[in-house]
């Protein structure tokens, strides 16, 4: 759990982030979205001290992030930027275990712990621990630089931009992994992004920043259904926003009760996508099956319009 | 399309590739040093000979020194070596001719000096004459220009430089050269040539460390402030305008003026002349490269890599240390590769206020219009700097090939 208070950051007589608050709860995903020079990283820094505020605190899990040395503080978050930020000068291996070895790790464990990330990020040790970063692809250097933020298992992980520089079907990719790794570690993690697509892909809740303020701090479908400002509006766009709201609704939610003939969806498909294979196929309602494969449930073409209503 | 058939030979690997391409065609380089040769075999005189040291010399053609079959046999040699060296041979074979050209031309002048130095005689001076250094430059050129040819690693260069080294020592210690002028000097001196080597040295490498000590944290602070690099550049440069000799100049004064008021200096070796201006001097000059090269260098360092680095947690010093500066280190070794090469070379100047090195010979040599005096000095110092760009550019590449 993180709570930032009254959070406010001045350059001399400019005023980068506004007396921001936010409160974001253990385990979720919650995206900062903004324009260019709105102030989202800043906000990001100011959690792990990069940038110290001008006012206002930080609390994690109860405890006040002023009163700790601020490289300590650091080695107990994780971070990850656009562009990785690789050492160049070290190995995938060397890297990925540089907050463990800051922490003191035995090298048995960090050796474990550098195995399991390379292979929870599809990257075989064998062949890839002892290469360089230039030797790797830049989807592959932007995967080591993310495993080696989550290395030392933290509980809180700041990410900023960090799939900036990826081509968009890496990018969809690595999105998708970073949601299963999350989930999989429990870790809360801050994300920075100006695409409002990725706020909407990944997070449980995004906030929205504009001039140094926090528009507006709410789940995905709130900022579609409810925005509290003209500017939000234009952030997420309004043509396509009933598709958008599908989009964030996942098939195994939206099931009926009951069962149908031909075609099944599962239940991970977002509404978006049973919608455009309905129009595609001509059918008029479909099976949902969940991972082990088994029927639980159905969808109409009317059910999944209903929930492309503000209700 | 066809492709043309010179297009198709430039393909083949690079090296390869240039001799291919030429076809017939003759070696450019090769014609050049060639004609040089040529016209200094013709023109110039091979040795000379002087009745003592400082009487000038006559000069005297090979016919008046070896039987005309042995003098037919060298100029043999050396039109076989301009040969391939014309034609569209292999590095490897231009490198072993322009060797075996290096061969008979020292062994022709050694030979010279033997026949031409009376029995016990210690006072005529066999020199070699122009037409022998144009001729050792000439290969030595062709030398270069194969081994760049044949693009030897780090460790391959090390080991010619070594194998060269090895074989010049080896032709010194044989006698083969013993007649010769320069070594009749070096046989006079040869008790101060081992104390003035290592003076020269203790100047060059002396002056290098205490600027490196210096201009690395110097230049850390200029990369991290940059109010104070224009301040910091601007006065190095003023040092770098100002000529050696004016700068050892002008250190004697203060530095005389210290150990004047101050005995205890004097005590530990610092005097208005001597090692100590000169070693200021050498370690002034070297403070601009160092610097300046410890600022490009940090400057080349990723800023993602450094905002990362303390991101995840590493103290201000281990974001130096274990990040900035290694990263660096391949520029700043540049640097320091270039003044130590510059300071082998401008110690030389130091002999002038009495700090001794190999340019005590060269001074001597000036004044008392002793040219083989001035080779004494002259000839080690080049070998000095050579190998010390040799050895450090060696390095320097292997450093980058391993840290990118």
């Amino acid at each position: 759990m993180i709570e930032i208070k009254n959070l406010t950051k001045q350059y001399g007589p400019v005023t980068v982030v506004d007396q921001v608050s936010l409160s974001i709860p253990r385990g979720s995903i919650t995206v900062i979205v903004g324009t260019s020079g709105s102030g989202k990283s800043t906000l990001l820094r100011m959690i792990n001290r990069l940038v110290e505020p001008t006012s206002g605190r930080v609390v994690i899990n109860g405890t006040d992030t002023a009163t700790e040395r601020a490289y300590l503080l650091r080695r107990g978050i994780g971070y990850a930027i656009q562009g990785h930020g690789l050492f160049p000068h070290r190995t995938v291996a060397e890297n990925i275990a540089t907050v463990p070895r800051l922490l003191g790790w035995n090298a048995a464990r960090i050796r474990a712990r550098v195995q399991d990330l390379l292979n929870i990020f599809q990257l075989d040790p064998g062949a890839y621990a002892g290469k360089f970063p230039h030797q790797l692809s830049g989807g592959q250097q932007q995967r080591v630089g993310v495993a080696r933020a989550f290395a030392a298992e933290p509980a809180v992980l700041l990410m900023d931009e960090p799939f900036g520089a990826l081509d968009p079907i890496i990018r969809a990719k690595a999105q998708d992994d970073l949601r299963d790794i999350q989930r999989r570690f429990g870790t809360t993690i801050v994300l920075v992004t100006h695409d409002i697509d990725e706020a909407f892909r990944l997070g449980d809740r995004v906030a929205v920043m504009s001039q140094g303020q926090m528009l507006q701090y709410d789940r995905p479908a709130a900022l579609l259904i409810r925005p509290a400002d003209p500017f939000i509006s234009r952030l997420t766009g309004t043509g396509d926003r009933a598709m958008k709201l599908l989009s964030l609704t996942t098939a195994g939610e939206a099931a009926e009760m009951g069962s149908a003939e031909g075609a099944t969806v599962p239940a991970s498909a977002t509404l978006r996508d049973v919608l455009s294979d309905l129009l595609w196929s001509g059918a008029a309602v479909v099976t949902v099956i969940d991972a082990a494969g088994m029927p639980c449930g159905r969808l109409t073409l009317a059910g999944i319009l209903a929930h492309g209503r503000p209700r | 399309m066809p492709v043309p058939d010179g297009g198709r030979h430039r393909l083949v690997g690079d090296k390869m590739g240039k001799s291919l391409a030429r076809g017939h065609a003759i070696d450019r380089l090769g014609a050049l040093l060639c004609l040089i040769g040529l016209a200094a075999v013709i023109g110039l005189p091979f040795v000379v000979f002087k009745a003592n040291r400082i009487v000038p010399g006559s000069a005297r053609s090979l016919l008046q020194i070896f039987p005309p079959w042995e003098v037919l046999a060298f100029y043999g040699v050396l039109v076989l070596v301009a040969a391939t060296a014309l034609g569209s041979v292999s590095a490897r074979v231009r490198l072993a001719a322009a060797l075996i050209g290096v061969a008979a031309v020292t062994l022709a002048i050694g030979a010279a000096g033997d026949v031409l130095t009376p029995l016990g005689n210690k006072v005529v001076r066999v020199s070699p004459g122009a037409s022998f250094w144009v001729l050792l430059v000439c290969l030595g050129l062709l030398a270069t220009d194969a081994i760049t040819r044949l693009r030897p690693g780090p460790a391959m260069r090390v080991l010619f430089l070594v194998l060269f080294a090895v074989v010049v020592g080896a032709v010194l210690a044989s006698g083969l050269l013993d007649h010769l002028s320069v070594m009749r000097e070096y046989e006079v001196n040869a008790s101060r040539f081992a104390q003035e080597a290592r003076q020269h040295v203790f100047l060059a490498l002396g002056s290098v460390t205490g600027a490196v000590l210096i201009a690395v944290p110097v230049g850390i602070l200029c990369h991290r402030i940059p109010l104070l690099r224009a301040a910091t550049l601007g006065a190095l440069n003023l040092i770098q305008t100002i000529p050696s000799i004016a700068l050892f100049g002008i250190l004697m004064v203060p530095l005389g003026a210290l150990a004047a008021a101050a005995p205890f200096v004097t005590d530990i070796g610092i005097r208005g002349i001597g090692t100590a201006p000169a070693v200021l001097a050498l370690f002034l000059y070297s403070l601009l490269p160092v610097v300046a090269n410890t600022i490009v260098g940090l400057g080349r360092v990723s800023p993602a890599a450094v905002d990362a680095a303390r991101g995840m947690g590493l103290t201000n010093w281990q974001i130096l240390t274990d990040i900035e500066l290694i990263l660096a280190f391949p520029v700043i070794l540049t640097g320091i590769r270039i003044v130590l090469v510059q300071n082998i070379g401008l110690a030389t100047v130091a002999a002038l206020i009495g700090a001794g090195g190999f340019g005590v010979f060269v001074f001597q040599g000036i004044n008392q219009t002793a040219i083989d005096l001035v080779l004494l000095g002259a000839l080690p110092i080049v070998a000095l700097g050579f190998s010390c760009a040799v050895l450090l550019d060696a390095l320097v590449e292997t450093i980058n090939r391993t840290a990118r």
